[in-house]
């Protein structure tokens, strides 16, 4: 059996646009080391499914710099492993190819030629906004087994535990496991299952049900192609139970990184010896803690020097503490530079931000202070 | 067809290092950790790519295996090459037999083939004994100026180490005209680092005599160099300016291993202008929990530090528990700290574990001997392990 993974690197990008303005969701950093699409390849790859194709819209520099040939998680295949799937865009106006892709449907519609040609008997698509760490096998086992149509992969949660910062797609799901129902309206109490937009399918059903989009000028993979067909064909819902999270904000950004600090959250998503992320290796040296620091309940990527104090914070790789700062519940980019007695509170920096001596920076964990990537405070 | 390389280094790397006791016991010398995240051979492997050298033979012997799952195809240092790259040149069975290398110039001797397919020009040879960070193509650069045979990289010592090393008298040109191997009564401080460039007819020369002469130990600083000396060829010494550290002895490696720490360490990994590249593990970001206290240390992914860690050096993957007291140490790879532990003036291999309220080591103003703990030794808990003490897992005999 052959599986082939499509992951969407721009689908979510306009709900977080503090930190897509130069760069792609899948590029987002994320945990000290990661980038979000580390998650969505290396639940891929964990599973053994190395035959992966990346579908790009716009800003993809900075994904491409970071996937590279693909080796630092093994896809540097001469069979299969990992294609980046630029947009497709034909140079006659009137064409329907002549725009950029809006929707998953038509991001599918462009990406035709990989799943045409991958030659899987089976395609798993999954977006880069979704956090968690997931065995695919177990997912493609339950799914072969229900004899389903599709499979989506749902998180059950608490209703009154979320903060939906944008829409979300929620499956209602009966006894059986089937989805009866694709909904964007959300309830005030009770338990909802909502969807992770991982999805496995065979890759011939695919292939129709995107002529029969084409046929028809459907434009919302959801809320047409599943929601139309629900009574009609069987759609069956995987419920993941491990930790999860869904980057749809800064706000949830912020809470899903400092997340990180527990223990139990840390080794379900970063600490499963079978299941291990993977990222671009950047041989930077350890850290270094000097003499006058303090840290404590932070987590902290090599390359960092720490002179002055670090309190609940997520450091990234490079990220310089002079002495004298206090840096509390903070998220550090990569590089960021905090000079001599600085106070930081719930404030986030992108890559190569610097704050000079003395400044006192402070933000909300509602809404977090943010610098821009390269900006001077 | 392999393309022509103008210089090719060939890095010993088979030594055993008998002096670094229960470190080397399972390994080769050269892939014993350093400084967190490294093994000593990433230095001279990663000074040759940032010094444009792109084809390395590696001459292993004592205990290989970890060492060729190390280096495997030179990724991590970007020797992963179509030309060139890093090769791992073991000893091996030839038409007429064959046999164990029996010195460093024997080693070389028996793979000239290696170094005859790229066409070579020079050759540089290099030891994978020493922790320092040198641009190989300055000295390769002087010996082709100069137009010598042999170049031989040389560092002035204090007098009164001298004679620990191959000293070398030069003339004010920086031609060597005499050499002698650990001299009682040194009449110069520059000592060979073990390094050379030689002309390529010149060392294949020399080493077509050597091994014809059943007397010679077949090694460069004994044999070779005094012979090319007595034929009257032309030596440049090449002085070297820096960071160098010969890390043979557990002192040796427990002091080069502290000269990382310090606001200004004698030994700075931060340099993004000569990285030191290395293979890792994807191991997730360290985390340092609420009552720790981490001072003066370099810590690296994968670890989890709940009690207090200082003057030290940690591993990947290691856990230091709440309550445990980590000073004056160096902790390799997947080490284990139970909680209420002291852990003092020792040096614990890869995977070491130590229960809870154990022991180990003393405090270095109390001792001067440094406590080493073998590859996967396990100290139960409440366990004493005294100052100076040498552990070795009873599995690896």
């Amino acid at each position: 059996m052959k599986i082939a993974g499509l992951v969407f690197s721009n689908i979510h990008d306009r709900t977080i646009p503090e930190m897509t303005r130069m760069r792609t969701m899948a590029s987002i950093p994320f945990g000290c080391r990661y980038r979000l699409i580390d998650f969505a390849l290396s639940n891929l790859v964990n599973s053994e499914i190395t035959n992966i194709g990346v579908i790009t819209h716009y800003n993809y520099q900075s994904l491409m710099d970071h996937i590279g040939g693909g080796k630092d998680w093994d896809l540097a295949r001469r069979s299969g492993g990992i294609k980046i799937l630029p947009p497709y865009i034909t140079a006659y106006e009137n064409a329907v190819a002549a725009k950029l892709y809006t929707s998953r449907l038509e991001a599918l519609l462009g990406a035709q030629n990989f799943i045409n040609r991958c030659g899987a008997d089976y395609i798993i698509l999954s977006d880069c906004d979704a956090v968690l760490n997931i065995d695919l096998n177990d997912v493609m086992e339950d799914h072969i087994r229900s004899g389903a149509f599709l499979t989506l992969v749902t998180k059950r949660m608490d209703v009154s535990k979320l903060q939906f910062s944008h829409e979300r797609d929620i499956a209602v799901v009966d006894n059986d496991g089937r989805i009866t129902e694709i909904d964007r309206y959300i309830p005030k109490t009770g338990e909802l299952d909502i969807s992770t937009n991982i999805m496995v399918l065979r890759r011939s059903d695919l292939q129709n049900a995107l002529n029969e989009a084409l046929a028809r000028g459907y434009t919302s993979f959801h809320l047409d192609i599943i929601g139309k067909n629900l009574s009609k064909k069987f759609f069956h819902a995987y419920r993941y139970d491990g930790w999860y999270s869904q980057i749809d904000s800064l706000e949830k950004y912020f809470s899903a990184s400092m997340q990180l600090l527990n223990p139990d959250v840390r080794h379900c998503l970063l600490g499963n010896p079978e299941r291990e992320v993977y990222t671009k290796i950047r041989n930077s040296a350890p850290t270094k803690y000097e003499a006058g620091a303090s840290v404590s309940n932070s987590l902290i990527a090599d390359g960092c020097v720490i002179e002055g104090t670090v309190e609940n914070s997520i450091l990234f790789r490079g990220v310089h503490i002079s002495r004298g700062t206090v840096v509390r519940n903070s998220i550090l980019l990569q590089d960021t530079y905090v000079g001599a007695n600085v106070s930081l509170n719930c404030v986030i920096t992108d890559k190569n931000a610097s704050v000079r001596d003395d400044r006192v920076l402070s933000g909300h964990e509602t809404m977090p202070f943010f610098i821009g990537k390269g900006m001077t405070v | 067809m392999f393309k022509k390389k103008e210089c090719v280094a060939m890095l010993l790397a088979g030594g055993q290092g008998s002096r670094l006791y229960a470190l080397t016991k399972k390994t080769a010398k050269p892939a014993v950790s350093f400084g967190g995240k490294y093994r000593i051979i990433d230095f001279p492997l990663s000074n040759c790519i940032n010094s444009g050298l792109d084809t390395v033979g590696v001459l292993t012997q004592y205990q290989p295996l970890q060492l060729n799952e190390y280096i495997g195809n030179g990724l991590p240092w970007d020797l992963d090459r179509t030309f060139g790259g890093v090769k791992i040149l073991p000893p091996y069975q030839g038409q007429k037999g064959g046999d164990w290398y029996k010195g460093t110039a024997n080693a070389i001797w028996q793979n000239m083939e290696f170094i005859n397919r790229y066409r070579a020009d020079y050759v540089l040879i290099l030891s994978g004994d020493h922790i320092y960070k040198m641009n190989y193509s300055k000295m390769l650069a002087a010996h082709k100026k100069s137009g010598a045979d042999c170049t031989i990289a040389v560092i002035d010592v204090p007098l009164e180490e001298a004679s620990r090393f191959g000293i070398m008298s030069t003339r004010e040109d920086g031609s060597i005209f005499k050499f002698s191997e650990k001299p009682k009564n040194p009449d110069s401080t520059k000592a060979s680092m073990g390094i050379y460039i030689f002309t390529r007819e010149k060392l294949e020369h020399y080493l077509r005599a050597d091994a014809a002469d059943p007397k010679s130990a077949n090694d460069f600083g004994k044999n070779i160099i005094p012979a090319m000396l007595a034929a009257g060829e032309k030596l440049m010494a090449y002085p070297f300016v820096g960071y160098w550290k010969d890390v043979g002895t557990i002192r040796s490696l427990w002091e080069a291993n502290m000269d990382l720490l310090g606001e200004h360490p004698a030994l700075s990994l931060l340099d993004e202008s000569w990285r030191i590249y290395s293979r890792h593990e994807a191991a997730p970001p360290q985390y340092v929990g609420s009552g720790a206290i981490v001072q003066n240390a370099s810590v690296t992914a994968g670890c989890e530090i709940e009690g207090t860690v200082r003057n030290s050096i940690l591993g990947t993957g290691v856990v230091v528990g709440k309550g445990a007291v980590v000073e004056d140490s160096v902790l390799m790879d997947g080490v284990t700290i139970g909680e209420g532990t002291t852990v003092r003036f020792s040096i614990l291999d890869d995977r070491v574990s130590v229960g809870k309220n154990a022991r180990v080591g003393e405090d270095r103003s109390k001792t001067d001997e440094i406590t080493v703990i073998g590859a996967d030794c396990k100290i139960p808990d409440g366990g004493i392990v005294p100052p100076g003490a040498m552990l070795e897992d009873a599995k690896n005999d």
